[in-house]
């Protein structure tokens, strides 16, 4: 399937970059924080569509459900306990707010122009195409890296533990 | 190439999506928009390690995504936490405000 000269894959490819960008630019520009968490949900939807694409089905699934699920409402709940509101928000000086965008746009112009003087990317290998289905990773999870997931059990637990630490209100005077 | 597309601009695509969320770090003061743009930037290093481990055939970039998963909800729920704190002892969470080790 053709249109205008592009494949169906690189069509889907260019909304979802399109659907990205833009929304990831709404991120910083929105002056309303819930505006913004709203927003990264959109842009990581766009994200999870690229992994789609990338034949990573699994991870596309896994993406949604922490991202989209679990953090993004994490940060959502923390604006409504805070009860931010726009107006009240402090701005930086438009001088500071342009010299953001232009170290960022110097950082890109960095970026790109290194990559370019890179040798052309070649696959390496040439392997099953199957690898983002759970069978696959799966194996690859628990044969390879077995202990490096141990380990991430081990910080996940530490940092509930510190969260809940830190977050709990504090009874008795505070030593900080 | 990937499907039809040159993994030239999955690397163009991710550099933006950084560059965006280092913007977002520099110019903003809340300190909730600073966190989620540093997901914007942890989310641009895992969707090329994504297309790198599509082109290769290799499922061990894959597998480091689920890593970086992991690690970058830990560091929202600490610091989430810490946030809520702050808020509970100066009512504000102004970057600016957040200058205790300077003096």
């Amino acid at each position: 399937m053709n249109l205008l000269g592009y494949s169906l894959h690189q069509w889907v490819f260019g909304v979802l970059s399109f659907i990205t960008i833009v929304f990831a630019l709404m991120v910083v520009f929105s002056r309303n924080p819930v505006n913004s968490v709203l927003y990264l949900v959109l842009t990581f939807f766009g994200i999870a569509g690229h992994y789609l694409l990338l034949n990573a089905q699994f991870l596309a699934i896994v993406h949604i459900a922490v991202y989209a699920g679990a953090i993004m409402v994490l940060f959502l709940f923390v604006i409504m306990l805070m009860n931010l509101n726009a107006d009240d928000e402090p701005q930086k000086t438009m001088s500071s707010k342009i010299i953001a965008g232009v170290l960022g746009g110097l950082l890109l112009f960095v970026i790109v122009g290194v990559l370019r003087q890179t040798a052309q990317i070649l696959p390496q290998t040439q392997g099953a195409a199957d690898i983002g289905l759970v069978k696959t990773l799966g194996m690859v999870l628990f044969n390879e890296f077995l202990f490096p997931f141990e380990i991430i059990s081990i910080l996940l637990l530490a940092a509930l533990v510190g969260a809940i630490m830190i977050g709990k209100r504090e009874t008795t005077e505070s030593k900080l | 190439m990937i499907n039809g597309i040159s993994i030239n601009l999955y690397l163009l695509l991710s550099a933006v999506l950084f560059c965006i969320g280092a913007i977002g770090v520099m110019a903003r003061r809340n300190t909730i928009i600073l966190f989620m743009c540093i997901e914007l930037m942890l989310n641009a290093v895992n969707l090329l390690l994504v297309a790198f481990s599509c082109l290769h055939k290799d499922a061990t970039g894959q597998v480091f995504v689920f890593f970086v998963m992991a690690v970058a909800a830990s560091e929202v729920a600490v610091g989430l936490a810490i946030l809520s704190m702050i808020y509970r002892k100066k009512r504000s969470i102004d970057t600016a405000l957040l200058q205790n080790l300077k003096h």
